[in-house]
């Protein structure tokens, strides 16, 4: 920056990166050590690494909680149970997000501004009482079942809470404005020339759609997808408050192996494998957000 | 595409969108003011729950630790994010720039389960070193700095680069100090990115319960908290009595941000 010599630039770029090392990076690695320690009683509730027995340090790493992970399938139907519902709800926001971040950028003025607004808004908003919210509505005697036998439509009331149902419900609910977002930055940049053109050039509306917009806007559509699969993967609070016996996600999973369990190097060998499993999909997410600040 | 067809297709995804996002809060909202606690029947208006809401120490206690909480973290978001904000936008390459980018961006985005655990296990390691820091309020708010700080850093990065420098340089032309130029033209021209930035690293950690349930220790209890378990037990209309408020000064300080960014904007234009 102009007139600021070493010291200052030192300063501008040290603090902050000192301060993300220290509480973003360092902790990271202190997770993939716990992990190779075993449990025990006492606070903390973990065996040191490393011992000093007379004859210098010792190493003591195990990857028991490792092979706990590995031989038993309830963590691997977890992982792929979120892998599962996230995918599902990326997919899902894609194609309720679509038509609504093309409405916004198709509108003008004062409209695209309020409509923007109200998108970013739920962003404000408590995401625990967004997800809360779906409990009195979707209950056995909630406001949907209430509604659907006053209307004569389901005499008895549907399952729809602590499922499979509403756990895909609240992800998409919840997530939906992180896929909108960067679908409407790609779709107000697309230049409206081109799709004049292939209409003059006697290309269908559909054909249009599919070999203009969709391709132009790809970059928004990889951004959007990131931004709610990672996030989702590791849910908590919504298979929580949501999902049911049969609800199978890896973050509640690691939630329980921590708090009620209390088996803290097993929870961060969990948090391990998340990590190493979201490393290709942030590594991506991260070149994606540099590239669209080089554009 | 024909406008027609594309006006209907933006017209239906609008209209169901948004019915989608806002359904439940209006049920919530409206819920709030139900003399009944049944959600399913409907006794008549009532302001009921919203003076139980006041009465109840739990939530009164655990709002104010929040508030602090958050206020504290959010003022420490908009220094790092800032510093970090400036750095990225203003030098194309230094040393462990790329590993920086990556460790502003991931927070965003990693799960918090993993953010609350490793922070945790950091917080407990050093406790068990140094004796400091005791888990509670402390912890609470340098967790929640170090992921608001991510946030602010985005937006004051976004609004650096649409920043005339042809105006620093001009200042520093005229004779004016560097600090002087910061102080003067830099930071008021990025103010709206400050506001908002403030704002959202504020209202993030107001909201966040996941992080915060573990890096805490038995001292302090967070509003987030204290309505997830209430709300683990069913429907509480105190809860929804405490969204519509929370609801209510949301809506009035993002209509504030909205109507600051639009009046840069325009000034900008002029």
């Amino acid at each position: 920056m102009i007139g600021l010599g070493w010291t200052g630039r030192l300063v501008l770029i040290g603090v902050p990166l000192l301060w993300l090392a220290l509480f973003f990076l360092l902790p990271l690695l202190i997770v993939v050590k716990i992990s190779l320690a075993e449990s025990t009683i006492g606070i903390p509730p973990y065996t040191p690494l490393f011992t000093n027995d007379g004859g210098g340090l010792e190493l003591r790493a195990t990857i028991a909680n490792f092979a706990l992970i590995a031989g038993d399938d309830l963590y691997l139907r977890a992982y792929l149970g979120s892998l599962g519902n996230a995918a599902l709800a990326t997919a899902l926001c894609l194609l309720i997000g679509y038509p609504v971040a093309y409405g916004i950028a198709r509108s003008q003025g004062a409209r695209r501004q309020l409509l923007l607004f109200l998108i970013m808004l739920p962003f404000w908003t408590s995401f625990l009482i967004r997800v809360y919210a779906w409990i009195a509505i979707l209950e056995p005697n909630g406001l949907l079942n209430q509604s659907l036998i006053a209307l004569g439509l389901i005499a008895a009331p549907l399952p729809l809470l602590n499922n499979q149902f509403s756990v895909e419900l609240g992800l998409v609910y919840s997530y939906l404005p992180f896929m909108i977002l960067p679908l409407y930055g790609s779709l107000s940049r697309l230049d409206r020339s081109l799709i004049e053109a292939a209409a003059d050039l006697g290309a269908r509306p559909l054909q249009t759609f599919l070999r203009v917009t969709l391709p132009l806007t790809l970059p928004g559509i990889a951004a959007g997808s990131l931004l709610v699969l990672i996030p989702a993967i590791g849910e908590f609070v919504i298979p929580d408050l949501l999902g049911g016996p049969d609800t199978l996600m890896i973050g509640k999973v690691l939630w329980d192996e921590f708090f009620n369990n209390r088996d803290w190097p097993v929870a961060a060998a969990v948090a391990v494998v998340l990590v190493a499993a979201l490393a290709v999909p942030l590594l991506a997410a991260q070149r994606f957000f540099e590239r669209e600040h080089a554009a | 595409m024909p406008s027609r067809t594309a006006g209907w297709f933006g017209l239906g995804g609008l209209t169901l969108g948004f019915g989608f996002l806002y359904a439940p809060i209006a049920l919530l909202v409206l819920y709030s003011f139900n003399a009944s606690r049944l959600v399913t029947v409907w006794a008549g208006f009532s302001t009921h729950w919203y003076g139980a809401l006041f009465h109840d120490e739990a939530f009164g206690a655990a709002g104010l630790t929040s508030l602090e909480v958050a206020a504290t973290a959010a003022t420490l978001s908009l220094v790092l994010g800032t510093l970090a904000g400036f750095s990225m936008a203003r030098f194309a390459r230094f040393p462990g720039r790329l590993v920086f980018g990556f460790a502003l961006l991931a927070p965003l985005v990693v799960p918090e389960v993993i953010l609350g655990l490793s922070l945790l296990l950091l917080f407990v390691t050093c406790e068990s070193w140094f004796g400091w820091p005791s888990r509670g309020m402390l912890t609470i708010t340098i967790a929640h700095a170090t992921f608001g700080a991510c946030f602010v850093s985005v937006l004051v990065r976004a609004q650096l680069a649409g920043f005339d420098r042809a105006l620093e340089e001009a200042a520093l032309d005229l004779g004016a100090r560097p600090w002087t130029v910061l102080t003067r033209i830099t930071l008021p021209v990025i103010s709206p990115a400050l506001v908002s930035g403030w704002l959202l690293a504020f209202t993030l950690s107001l909201d966040d319960l996941v992080v915060a349930s573990f890096v805490t220790g038995p001292s302090a209890t967070t509003l987030p908290m204290a309505v997830f378990s209430r709300v683990r037990l069913g429907v509480s209309p105190e809860v929804n009595a405490l969204a519509t408020l929370f609801l209510c000064v949301v809506f009035v300080l993002v209509a504030f941000a909205g109507w600051l960014m639009a009046r840069a904007e325009r000034r900008r234009q002029i």
